[in-house]
């Protein structure tokens, strides 16, 4: 009975599972195998196998010096993301009109990407909308706004914020707003209530958000190439420059293995906040039956 | 002078200009009585116990608690406690977490905290519970741990929003008894409310009935139930017969009503009536009888008795609740059950029945209205 279930339940999810082992398992098997082979001299890649690739990213001070600020711009990014998202999100879910709002935080989505970035070109730029208004008020030397990390952090929390805000929306949604006013009867002031009952009931939601931007936000390539110049570029135009410009297919892939290597770590920790959630679950399941028997 | 807990004077909410939850309600709380808000869903009840908690704050009125005026102060800085409706445990923190709540809100040293919230866990039964999580325990268990942790901070009032209504029927009785133990031990002022009637009976010293925003009466649970003053507080706790009509003799200590329905009949004079004067009056169905013979009364002593044919009979075991139909009419009559097949015998539906009760077994409404007399 049971083993007729499971087999049913296989054969619904081959189509997805073939789809993942066809356009993602299998292309990034080959991308690790790149990683360890040499580099071809007109791109592509030949045998032997080497650690070359490795061996020569880590000890390029350039190279690290991206990743560091991969790393930093996300974590900032995913940040001020958080900052912006909680109360956002908390006004969504405790007003009148929730869905008119919830549309706005979508209908960004309905511009393409790359057009959104362009606006914020026009936005920051030399001769853009906001020197253009700063040498209106006397401004003499435009401000250097386009190519600085910091272009590069407000545009990615321009494009992320509603992947954090969404998450968040769903979990204050949820949450039971009788408990505020239990922690303030117990003594709680309304600031000391969110933050001992509202923040850590909605953590998951929290971890969602994180992670729906940080990811992401890594793997920028658009926004640090278009708005980051050469003091805002990241890993993704590290790769990419890699495979056009150097042809270095093997270096490549090894730079994607790295990214491959912090987005897991990031989602680990992710998983782990999970785990320990389900696993209260599970012991709940657990306190059911047993009262059952009593 | 009576030292008060909680008084509300003259207390009126209204919601968004247009709905009036509580009209002008006052009301004295004694200091560490058992008092009870007894009234149908939406009767305001609720409202009141939120303003004497702070979520909400009065249209008009004054609420002092142990003699301070608390209108304007957060419910953080008051001395009640509130047990909620669905316990609002807090689900990310532990049963002691939980308790210790509001003593670590106040700093409280570590040993202080755990001293004081194992008494509660004591107090409440909660041993071998300490370290599950909210959603580890059952029902009973969590009302548990809502008390304890309203009651470990040592407030002066403890409000209870129908903290037994999403318990089972046998749990709910176990946890009244419980809550009156607690009650005993704590000696603080206990504000209790339900819609459930049986339970505030059974624990409260004071009951006050409430419906659309008004306390229609205030007693003891005793006084409620045997002299309430208009047909909803008759109708609302426990069940009754009602007879309306006009007054047509009157004697020194009782007086006949012509009822219409059931014809004349001979009702207790608890209060002074006129001849003329429309009167309603209830008859609580545990002190009419039902017998095959024909009864014979006492001398001097006046009873009522009345012609009818059984149309249901519901057994429950300790008593049988018989409804008899005179005529086109149905009345009430419980019949406790006090010897084993002995005491009777057997009626079941059909039977030709004489319905009787004793002329001082009745009680004249002094309010009319309330509910619809006609079925």
């Amino acid at each position: 009975m049971k083993s007729k279930r499971d087999f049913t339940g296989f054969l619904v999810s081959m189509p997805g599972i073939l789809w993942l082992t066809v356009f993602f398992l299998i292309p990034y098997i080959i991308i690790i195998i790149y990683s360890f082979l040499t580099s071809g001299i007109y791109g592509g890649v030949e045998l032997p196998f080497t650690l070359e690739a490795y061996s020569k990213m880590l000890i390029n001070a350039g190279y690290w010096q991206i990743l560091w600020r991969t790393v930093w711009i996300s974590m900032i990014a995913t940040l001020i993301c958080v900052g912006l998202g909680l109360p956002a999100a908390y006004f969504i879910a405790t007003s009148k009109h929730r869905n008119m709002f919830l549309t706005l935080v979508i209908i960004p989505f309905w511009t393409n990407f790359l057009v959104r970035i362009f606006g914020w070109m026009v936005i920051l730029g030399r001769n853009g909308v906001i020197n253009s208004f700063l040498q209106l008020l006397g401004l003499k030397e435009p401000l250097n706004l386009m190519y600085t990390p910091g272009a590069v952090i407000l545009v990615i929390v321009y494009m992320y914020l509603p992947y954090m805000i969404l998450p968040l929306y769903s979990a204050i949604e949820k949450f039971d707003f009788r408990l505020i006013e239990a922690a303030m009867d117990l003594g709680a002031k309304r600031t000391q209530a969110i933050w001992k009952v509202l923040i850590p009931s909605i953590r998951g939601g929290i971890g969602a958000g994180v992670i729906l931007v940080f990811i992401p936000a890594l793997g920028s390539y658009a926004i640090p190439d278009l708005v980051g110049g050469a003091d805002g570029a990241m890993l993704g135009n590290l790769i990419a420059r890699q495979l056009t410009v150097a042809r270095n297919w093997p270096s490549s892939s090894a730079i994607s293995m790295i990214f491959l290597l912090i987005s897991t770590l990031g989602l680990l920790v992710y998983l782990r906040i999970n785990k320990v959630q389900s696993k209260r679950r599970v012991q709940v399941g657990e306190t059911y039956m047993k009262e059952e028997e009593d | 002078m009576k030292d008060y807990s909680v008084v509300l004077t003259n207390v009126t909410k209204i919601f968004d200009n247009e709905f009036t939850a509580v009209d002008n309600v006052s009301l004295k709380i004694e200091q560490g009585e058992f008092f009870s808000l007894l009234g149908p869903s939406g009767c305001g009840k609720t409202t009141i116990l939120r303003m004497i908690a702070g979520f909400e704050d009065p249209t008009s009125g004054n609420i002092t608690l142990n003699g301070k005026n608390i209108i304007g102060t957060p419910p953080n800085e008051r001395e009640g406690n509130t047990v909620f409706q669905n316990y609002a445990l807090f689900p990310h923190l532990s049963v002691f977490e939980n308790i210790a709540f509001s003593l670590r809100l106040r700093k409280e040293k570590e040993g202080e905290i755990r001293r004081k919230v194992m008494n509660m866990i004591d107090l409440t039964k909660l041993n071998g519970h300490v370290d599950k999580m909210p959603s580890q325990l059952s029902g009973g268990q969590k009302q548990r741990v809502a008390i304890a942790r309203a009651l470990v901070g040592k407030p002066t009032v403890l409000l209870l929003d129908e903290p037994l209504a999403a318990l089972d029927a046998k749990l709910r009785q176990h946890m009244l008894v419980e809550l009156d133990t607690i009650h005993d031990e704590v000696g603080i002022t206990f504000i209790y409310v339900t819609h459930d009637q049986s339970e505030a009976m059974s624990i409260s010293d004071h009951v006050a009935v409430m419906n659309e925003g008004e306390i229609i009466q205030y007693g003891t649970p005793f006084e409620v139930y045997e002299s309430p003053v208009n047909a909803f507080v008759a109708n609302f706790i426990g069940e009754t017969n009602f007879f309306t009509g006009t007054v047509e003799k009157v004697e020194e200590e009782y007086f006949m009503l012509d009822t219409g329905r059931f014809g004349k009949i001979w009702f207790c004079k608890d209060m002074e009536v006129k001849i003329g004067q429309e009167i309603q009056v209830s008859l609580r169905p545990e002190k009419v009888k039902v017998t095959k013979e024909k009864p014979i009364a006492p001398q001097g002593v006046k009873i009522n008795i009345l012609e009818g044919i059984v149309d249901e009979t519901i057994y429950l075991g300790s008593q049988t609740k018989y409804t008899v139909a005179v005529g086109d009419h149905y009345l009430q009559a419980f019949k406790q059950h006090v010897r084993y097949l002995l005491d009777e015998v057997i009626i079941t539906w059909k039977d030709r029945v004489y319905v009787w009760w004793f002329a001082d077994d009745s009680y004249v409404l002094r309010e009319p209205g309330g509910v619809p007399v006609e079925e």
